[in-house]
């Protein structure tokens, strides 16, 4: 107790106060975290606050008025912007579902795999399994429009060579397949992070829980169940917070694929090009940067509510077990 | 020892490289004035730099001028930036309409008004760089691209087709090519959506809306996108659709060029910019055709598309230099050089040139046969939002692919745009 600091979670407060009485303020701490403190107000927190206030003007007569909401109630409601605001969310919801549903189990199931010892040549599979993720959006979009086009693409030559030609489509160009088409490109990339986030938690588990459940015959099975996945709940959780923060951010694989009106018929559009286009303007259509503010805003409290359900709902009630 | 002898030559060398630098600015007052052009043509930096600009400079062997090229999706937002900043070069290649209305209205660009050539100039090669009340002119027209249909000549003798005339003809040449199999009838799909509107709706639409009549008609708001002319443009459109490549829904831009000149389609729907290109890559023979007129047309129109001016910056150092040099960019010399070197690109003046590509000639010679418009959504019409431009992609490309019906299509263009514009009349 005495060497542990102010950090004991279970000590009384009666002793803390004293321990705060003996210990003069850690001067040092500042010095540690002013430079990172300083870099991110300035880089990070001032512009996001300013955009933040610039969501809440709007032009008049060439210079900027104060209009309090008046931008995010037209984002919500005009006949414009609520339907391409609306849709775009949904597209992001669809896109954060299949990242879910295919990217992380998956990811978990490669990792569990991977920290199997049976396994020859675990680091060739865990590198080439992760190598997608180091490369550029461009290059992974690029690749994906040749290897699914109709007129080069090998797609359709590998599905005929497996009897299932009649179904190939071209399901970039397609309004309804485009979308999920596009979530999985992302989920091939972006394997690597939930599966070497699990894998790691996985090898953090002492071989004694496993062999002790061995002994007491439980199968592999009911090991996963029982033994290894409580025991990787919290980074469950932390995969499934940085899946959503991250599709938020999947701007890039959609400008580099369809472009910044994410075609068809904008059934691709997420928040993120929603916004380059409003604030960016596009060919012929100049930007408006208030309401293009507004969206950025609008994304800022979605992510918002997400985190801190995160923090106050999941990481609440998830238990952490001391190994 | 070494060491010492090889510093002090070292030193001595510096001195030397120091004396002649001091030298030089000395004598910079006396020496040329050098003048610097923005632009966003990366690729026609070869041409200016080989064979316009020299013949400029033999001419004026006093001012020196630099081809200063930008990217071209960089270049709106970098030379905004510069101009604020002071940085921007003395000559600027203008985008037409609202963009360089923009730098004109900040005080950006000087007017041209009175630049000697001007009058080579008509009214629609200027409409793009003009003031809203049509009194100020502030960057001198360089070019146009003209739309039309290019085709594969050996394609074309293989099968034993002709030029189309009609609308009738056209599509009993795309049914002979689609029942040979080999080709496909059209080089064209919907992934990037703008060919469906540029190549396709802009292309043909000029002979349904009778160019400039109908274009002034639509911006003093006598006429709709729901009038009958405009939706048969779409419905001709929809009608392309069984002779688009297999899965053209996802096939970009690129795919289509590449299609084309790689012999495996018969016809492209086609800008003029297409021929230096086509001209590198194919290896078979080119041919053009303007839009088949409409059944009972009487009539033609094509799409001349003013895409390309220059201006000078009001606060350049060398504003008499800069003038010299838009002036001769009004001229013929600067015509012939410009045209021939980027063929596919046609001065907007009225001088007589002659072009050395035949290709480029068949293009510019529908000028003397047809009327000349510009694209209907460039004037005044695509200020608001929803941007009547980028809808036109939309739609366009949605008609093509049968998701949409025509009367939908000229439905939500005309809602759309009726949410912002007020005719002026």
């Amino acid at each position: 107790m005495k060497d542990t600091g102010g950090g004991a979670p279970a000590s009384p407060p009666a002793p803390l106060v004293t321990m705060r009485k003996r210990r003069p303020f850690p001067t040092y701490i500042l010095v540690f975290l002013l430079p990172a403190a300083g870099i991110y107000t300035l880089f990070m927190i001032y512009p996001l606050i300013d955009s933040l206030r610039v969501s809440l003007y709007a032009p008049e007569d060439g210079r900027r008025a104060f209009a309090g909401l008046a931008n995010y109630a037209r984002l919500l409601t005009d006949s414009l912007y609520a339907p391409r605001f609306w849709a775009a969310l949904r597209h992001n919801f669809v896109f954060f579902a299949v990242h879910m549903l295919v990217q992380n189990p998956i990811g978990l199931i490669l990792a569990v795999a991977l920290s199997s010892r049976r396994l020859r040549g675990r680091v060739i599979y865990r590198t080439l399994l992760f190598m997608p993720t180091v490369l550029s959006f461009v290059i992974v979009g690029f690749i994906w429009q040749l290897i699914l086009s109709p007129l080069w693409g090998v797609a359709e030559g590998l599905m005929q060579a497996v009897g299932a030609g009649a179904y190939f489509r071209p399901w970039l160009g397609m309004e309804g397949p485009a979308l999920v088409t596009l979530s999985l490109v992302s989920v091939w990339q972006f394997i690597g992070i939930p599966m070497l986030l699990f894998h790691a938690a996985l090898l953090a588990i002492p071989d004694e829980f496993v062999e002790a459940a061995r002994v007491d015959g439980a199968s592999g099975w009911t090991t996963f169940w029982r033994i290894e996945l409580p025991l990787i709940l919290p980074t469950v959780g932390v995969v499934a917070i940085l899946t959503y923060v991250g599709n938020f951010n999947a701007f890039d694989l959609i400008y580099t694929t369809q472009g910044a009106l994410a075609g068809p018929n904008f059934s691709t559009d997420i928040l993120g090009t929603f916004f380059y286009r409003t604030f960016f303007g596009f060919q012929l259509q100049l930007g408006n940067p208030t309401m293009g503010a507004t969206i950025a805003g609008a994304m800022f409290y979605i992510i918002l509510v997400g985190v801190l359900l995160y923090l106050f709902v999941w990481q609440r009630r998830v238990q952490v077990y001391e190994l | 020892m070494w060491r010492a002898r090889w510093l002090t030559f070292g030193v001595v060398v510096l001195l030397v490289i120091a004396g002649c630098q001091q030298r030089q600015a000395a004598q910079a007052p006396s020496a040329p004035v050098t003048l610097t052009i923005e632009s966003w043509r990366n690729d026609d930096l070869p041409v200016w730099q080989d064979t316009i600009l020299p013949a400029f400079m033999k001419r004026y062997p006093n001012i020196k001028v630099v081809f200063a090229p930008t990217a071209p999706t960089e270049y709106n937002a970098a030379l905004n930036a510069k101009l604020e900043g002071g940085t921007a070069g003395d000559l600027i290649t203008c985008r037409p309409f609202d963009l360089s209305l923009a730098l004109f209205n900040k005080g950006f660009l000087a007017p041209v008004n009175d630049l000697s050539g001007m009058e080579n100039f008509g009214d629609v090669a200027k409409s793009g760089w003009i003031t809203d009340d049509g009194s100020t002119v502030f960057c001198v027209p360089m070019a146009s691209v003209i739309h039309g249909f290019i085709y594969n000549g050996s394609i074309f003798k293989e099968l034993g087709l002709s030029e189309p005339k009609t609308e009738a003809e056209f599509f009993a040449v795309l049914q002979k090519i689609r029942q040979d199999g080999r080709y496909a009838p059209l080089a064209m799909g919907t992934a990037d959506q703008w060919e469906a509107a540029t190549m396709g709706f802009q292309n043909i639409g000029p002979n349904y809306w009778k160019g400039e009549e109908g274009r002034l008609a639509l911006i003093q708001g006598q006429q709709k996108f729901t009038d009958a002319q405009y939706v048969a443009v779409w419905r001709q459109l929809a009608r392309w659709r069984p002779y688009m490549p297999r899965g053209f829904q996802a096939q970009k831009y690129p795919d289509s060029q590449n299609q084309f000149t790689l012999g495996k389609a018969a016809i492209y729907p086609a800008g003029s910019w297409e021929i230096s290109l086509f001209r590198r890559q194919a290896q078979f023979e080119l041919g053009a055709f303007t839009p088949p007129a409409p059944a009972g047309a009487t009539d033609c129109y094509i799409s001349d598309h003013v895409d390309i001016a220059i201006g000078m910056n009001a606060k350049t150092q060398h504003p008499q230099e800069a003038r010299t040099f838009l002036e001769w960019v009004a001229s013929q010399e600067f015509a012939e050089l410009y045209s021939n070197g980027l063929p596919g690109f046609f001065t907007l003046s009225n001088h007589k040139i002659t072009l050395q590509d035949p290709l480029a000639q068949t293009f510019i010679n529908w000028r003397g046969l047809c009327k000349t418009t510009i694209r209907n959504s460039y004037q005044l019409l695509s200020r608001g939002e929803p941007n009547l431009e980028n809808e036109l992609w939309r739609v366009s490309a949605e008609v093509i692919k049968g998701a949409l019906r025509p009367e939908q299509a000229a439905r939500q263009i005309q809602t759309g745009l009726e949410k912002w514009y007020k005719p002026k009349q």
